[in-house]
């Protein structure tokens, strides 16, 4: 099971609901804006407390109020490429590249600096500070960036949005490349249907704040490939 | 520019006095801002108006509390005594306790403003890369809030240099334990004939304040690009 969610959020006044369990490389959570599709990601990543529920990612209880389980983001090795990326400014991309990387242990490690550089074509932009870079570039820093924290499994927010077509289907391909060519359970959130017809194995809506774990699980639907 | 011994004395005893008042109050400073920047608990206001007091009283009123609460026969200040031997009134280490009360508040200001002003999503980010809080603080929000720092230990130090009504209550107003340039100068003009050295000890105060202001300027420019500023 790559994914197995069931989570109640209290995000200000509006409640969220979202359960569902996929078995997919890459899963798409959809739903109109407004929906809490971020603040699932941030409570699986471990940046906002669910009311209650449970969460298990590729095994790992991450979250389970059940059983009095939460642990800390830095234990849940989740790697967030946020939708506004969140590069450090105050870091050249080669440090932000670092940054998680010197925080894993050897043993933990999956991928090398060489290879996210190569995967992502990158290598120009080392030296670059991140308030220099262009949308696509900032997106593919942070991807590697995540890629190198030796993470569990990927949380992607919106990766393609606001990309020119070029930049879009190249950061597609990309996603494709990670999808089939490593071997760690995504989540990806859009609004855009042909990506999530393009990307996704299974898709989860999420039908805005008053949807319920019933409805989230019923809508799930197998993409055929 | 020819300035007597005793003048050069003043100077130096002002550095001294300021520098101690500064290096002392800084991570002081900053763990309040932190912790008024970025915690809520029970109290927090209380702490707030209580750190802002000296900025809002009128000096002499907070070199009278000191006196009470540090002097000789005070709780504090008998203990210290008592157990160090160590004495605040009427020496230069007790000038620097009042700058640096004096500076607290103006320091807490900058720092925590540069402090509100680090985004914590990128703390959040930190964190899902693997960082503990702890470490998370040390690589994000210390060195973004640098230039806060900088500001704030330049207004301390600023302030420090000019502190006048504290001191005199606090620490009187003897020369070569506690008369810096402030008071230097005020005693000056108690006396007639004096206006040359007055006026020179006026402007050695400008060009140390100006001075300080310029290298914490190049300190953050070096750190945060040539766009940032200390104020």
């Amino acid at each position: 099971m790559s994914f197995d969610i069931d989570l109640q959020l209290v995000v200000g006044e509006t409640r969220i609901a979202c359960a569902f369990n996929s078995s997919a490389k890459l899963t798409a959570l959809v739903g109109p804006s407004g929906a809490g599709k971020t603040s699932v990601l941030n409570a699986i990543a471990g940046l906002l407390k669910p009311a209650s529920g449970r969460a298990a990612v590729a095994g790992d209880v991450l979250f389970d109020s059940a059983n009095a389980i939460d642990l800390p983001p830095e234990e849940r090795r989740a790697g967030y490429v946020f939708q506004d990326a969140r590069l450090f400014p105050h870091q050249r991309v080669e440090a932000n590249l670092a940054y998680g990387e010197k925080l894993t242990t050897a043993a933990d490690r999956w991928i090398t600096r060489g290879e996210v550089v190569e995967l992502l074509e990158i290598g120009d932009l080392l030296g670059r500070w991140p308030a220099t870079l262009s949308g696509g570039e900032t997106r593919r820093v942070a991807i590697g960036r995540a890629l190198l924290s030796a993470p569990g499994f990927l949380l992607l927010d919106e990766p393609l949005a606001s990309l020119d077509a070029v930049r879009t289907e190249r950061l597609a391909l990309l996603i494709e490349r990670i999808r089939d060519e490593l071997a760690i359970p995504i989540l990806l959130v859009s609004h855009s249907a042909s990506e999530v017809e393009r990307l996704a194995e299974q898709v989860v809506e999420l039908d805005g704040p008053t949807s319920n774990a019933t409805q989230g699980r019923s809508r799930d639907r197998k993409l055929k490939f | 520019m020819i300035l007597s011994a005793a003048e050069w004395a003043v100077i130096a005893l002002s550095l001294r006095v300021s520098l101690l008042a500064v290096l002392v109050t800084l991570p002081i400073a900053y763990a309040l801002a932190w912790l008024i920047a970025r915690r809520r608990f029970p109290g927090r206001m209380l702490l707030d108006a209580a750190i802002h007091l000296p900025l809002v009283l009128p000096p002499v009123v907070t070199g009278w509390l000191l006196l009470i609460v540090l002097g000789r026969n005070g709780p504090v200040g008998s203990w210290l005594e008592a157990t160090f031997g160590i004495t605040l009134v009427f020496n230069w280490l007790g000038a620097a306790v009042a700058a640096a009360v004096m500076a607290l508040p103006l320091m807490v200001r900058a720092m925590r403003l540069s402090i509100e002003a680090v985004d914590r999503r990128l703390v959040g980010a930190a964190r899902t890369l693997g960082a503990s809080p702890f470490k998370a603080f040390l690589t994000i929000t210390l060195p973004l809030s640098l230039p806060g720092i900088a500001a704030g230990a330049v207004l301390g130090f600023a302030r420090s240099l000019g502190e006048f009504g504290a001191t005199i209550t606090f620490a009187a107003n003897i020369e070569g334990q506690t008369r810096t340039l402030p008071l230097a100068i005020y005693s000056g003009l108690q006396m007639p004939g004096n206006e040359d050295a007055v006026a020179r000890l006026a402007v050695i105060a400008i060009i140390l304040s100006l001075g300080a202001l310029m290298v914490s300027e190049w300190l953050v420019r070096r750190s945060q690009g040539s766009r940032a500023h200390v104020l």
